[in-house]
């Protein structure tokens, strides 16, 4: 039984005048336990949309459609919201969001949030709580007599330490990290992806990563989705995906990030844009800046198909 | 990849060059603490660029290498330091002289959704830049220069977006706009400040392509400001690594970054992921983040994070030494 499954799922924001926009367009996927799932795809693909939907964090008009999304087999989307938040939220599933500086109230000291978090959702001592924010402090590497501190006598790096703390705090199988370290310099970045590998590892946690950044997912990921304009169009074990890419997407964006190890080769870029959520182009999604496109392309889309144990691509090329 | 620089000779060089900014403060600490404070964003730091060069400056947020572009291009003053341009020792020279001189000095920004008028046509925020300098004796003569960039950078065919809006192009098409205003005025030097890094990774390439192209075509040089060592990699021939407003390494880019020598360069580059899951990742030995430039440490600024520090790096600042030829580095491992 996988740990967490989204089936089919279709999340629209409604915009004025009646109009959907398609951010996330019929999507599946599934998270066995101690898997770290990486969901890759650029600015707009629909990538922090998904794991909105998930966290059911989705602003007023974000709308889910249809789909399940099921967690150790149970319905999570349609339970009630203050059940999921007494029961999931937290609990078994937690989110590291990309701006700790944002989601941290300013005025409370670090602690108490934690402390608030934990008493939210388990029925312990205001002192037993503390404790335990101390723990997690140490887990995370943090200074535990830094617990009484405010969020802005923390540097980036620590604040973003706090927040995984934060997400620990109440023993969760499932953490969503959304661009954890996209704010970060690289070298606090890097401290930040080991601390996340080791937990996950020592935890026996499953993670899905979210990110632009295809050398982040490769590192820390042992199953990889790319998302395009809404739709998924490969997914698969990373290794395989990253050393034999089936989608022209997929291969197009591995051959645009640039490497600081090996010898300089040339970049190449994918012409054109992303398509507009609104009216997303008819056929494949990608037709009109794929190098490959065919009729078939632009008049319907294509399936998602087994190309091989554990992976499908969703392209009428292969 | 290799690629040549072709003229040898010096289009810009900076010598000690320092900006502190003094540090605004209240009423209270004026009246009553001495000690007056500054953000020592740029701390004596020397580098030339070469004719047909690009030169890279790298490092982490705060390490001073806007500031450093900034000054480059007299933008705001420097606290100390020389800086010629062709020669010309541009901090002597009043304002209508620099002005003149701007016209071989341009500057791309990092952000092309906030570096362009929202309320100018394309082709009216390319031709500013003609007006101001006076260049063209003609709206049309001057039309037709601004269709001709719109060409060279990829905006074809032109006539679709001269009476277009910003917001109505993608932030790639939006950063050729940025290029095509900064060359119209056929520069010598070209400032680019973090050019691609507000753009998804499908277009990067793209842009970073076009400026290699422009600058054989054009015969230009850059400064190129980045924290990203991959772009850095893919474009710069020659490359200063910066921490806390020096610049602790200055060499040749590839064999920087294949054989780092200075800690901190090593740990910068170590700590880049990389797009193949093969490599695993690996531990940085370096601790803590980047002090404040405000306080910043005695002896070598690298030190309290360094895995081989010794006594004397607490004391002394190690000079920046030639290890070999073009390469340069400021640890007293070397010196």
């Amino acid at each position: 039984m996988p740990l967490l499954e989204v089936n089919s799922l279709k999340m629209y924001y409604e915009v004025k005048g009646k109009r959907w926009v398609k951010a996330v367009d019929n999507v599946s996927i599934k998270i066995d336990r101690g898997e770290s799932l990486g969901l890759a795809g650029e600015s707009g693909c629909g990538k922090t949309s998904l794991s909105l939907s998930i966290m059911r964090l989705l602003p007023p008009n974000g709308k889910v459609l249809s789909g399940e999304i099921k967690f150790e087999n149970e319905d999570i989307l349609n339970m009630g919201y203050k059940l999921f938040k007494k029961k999931i939220a937290w609990k078994k599933i937690s989110l590291v969001p990309q701006a700790a500086m944002s989601a941290l109230n300013p005025v409370m000291k670090v602690g108490d949030q934690i402390v608030e978090a934990i008493i939210f959702h388990e029925d312990v001592s205001k002192e037993e709580a503390l404790e335990r924010a101390k723990t997690l402090f140490k887990l995370v590497g943090l200074d535990p007599s830094r617990i009484n501190d405010y969020p802005h006598e923390f540097s980036g790096g620590m604040r973003q330490r706090v927040m995984i703390a934060m997400a620990l705090a109440c023993n969760p199988k499932l953490v969503i990290a959304d661009e954890p370290t996209s704010a970060l310099d690289v070298i606090v970045q890097a401290q930040i992806l080991s601390l996340i590998k080791d937990l996950q590892k020592n935890l026996n946690l499953s993670m899905i990563l979210v990110t632009h950044d295809l050398s982040i997912l490769s590192e820390i990921c042992n199953s990889i989705a790319v998302m395009y304009a809404g739709k998924i169009v490969e997914y698969g074990p990373t290794l395989d995906v990253y050393e034999d890419p089936q989608h022209p997407y997929t291969k197009g964006l591995l051959a645009a990030t640039p490497s600081i190890k090996g010898t300089r080769r040339r970049l190449k870029s994918i012409p054109g844009t992303p398509p507009d959520l609104l009216n997303p182009p008819p056929g494949c999604r990608f037709h009109p800046r794929c190098p490959y496109a065919k009729d078939i392309c632009r008049k319907e889309e294509p399936p998602l198909v087994k190309v091989g144990e554990k992976r499908v691509v969703a392209c009428h090329e292969v | 990849m290799p690629r040549g620089v072709k003229g040898l000779s010096e289009l810009v060089k900076v010598e000690n060059l320092v900006k502190w900014f003094p540090l605004r403060r209240g009423l209270f600490s004026s009246l009553f603490r001495r000690e007056e404070l500054f953000v020592r964003a740029v701390d004596g730091i020397s580098f030339n660029i070469k004719e047909g060069e690009i030169f890279g400056l790298a490092g982490e947020s705060g390490c001073g290498k806007t500031t450093t572009a900034r000054l480059v291009l007299r933008l705001i003053e420097p606290t100390d330091g020389k800086i010629y341009f062709k020669g010309i020792d541009i901090l002597s020279i009043d304002k209508k002289e620099m002005r003149k001189l701007r016209k071989e000095m341009q500057i791309i920004f990092q952000d092309p959704y906030e570096s362009l008028n929202p309320r100018m046509f394309i082709c009216d925020i390319i031709k500013e830049p003609l007006k101001l300098q006076k260049i063209g004796n003609s709206e049309e003569e001057r039309l037709e220069m601004v269709y001709e960039m719109l060409e060279k950078v990829g905006l074809t065919p032109p006539e679709e977006f001269l009476y277009r809006y910003p917001h109505e192009l993608s932030g790639g098409q939006r950063q050729r706009v940025a290029i095509a205003r900064a060359l119209i005025l056929r520069p010598k030097l070209v400032v680019a400040d973090e050019p691609v890094s507000m753009l998804d990774v499908s277009i990067r390439a793209g842009i970073l392509d076009l400026m290699l192209d422009l600058k054989e075509e054009l015969n230009l040089s850059y400064l190129y400001i980045t924290h990203d060592l991959a772009t850095a990699k893919y474009v710069c021939d020659r490359l200063a690594i910066m921490y806390l407003g020096k610049i602790v390494e200055q060499g040749d880019t590839l064999k920087i970054i294949d054989e780092p020598m200075h800690p901190y360069a090593k740990a910068l580059i170590d700590a880049i992921p990389v797009p193949n899951p093969r490599v695993k990742i690996r531990k940085i030995p370096i601790k803590g983040e980047v002090p404040t430039p405000i306080h910043i440490p005695p002896g070598c600024r690298f030190h309290p994070r360094c895995p081989y520090a010794k006594d004397i790096c607490k004391k002394e600042e190690p000079p920046l030494v030639k290890v070999n030829k073009d390469r340069f580095v400021m640890c007293h491992l070397y010196s």
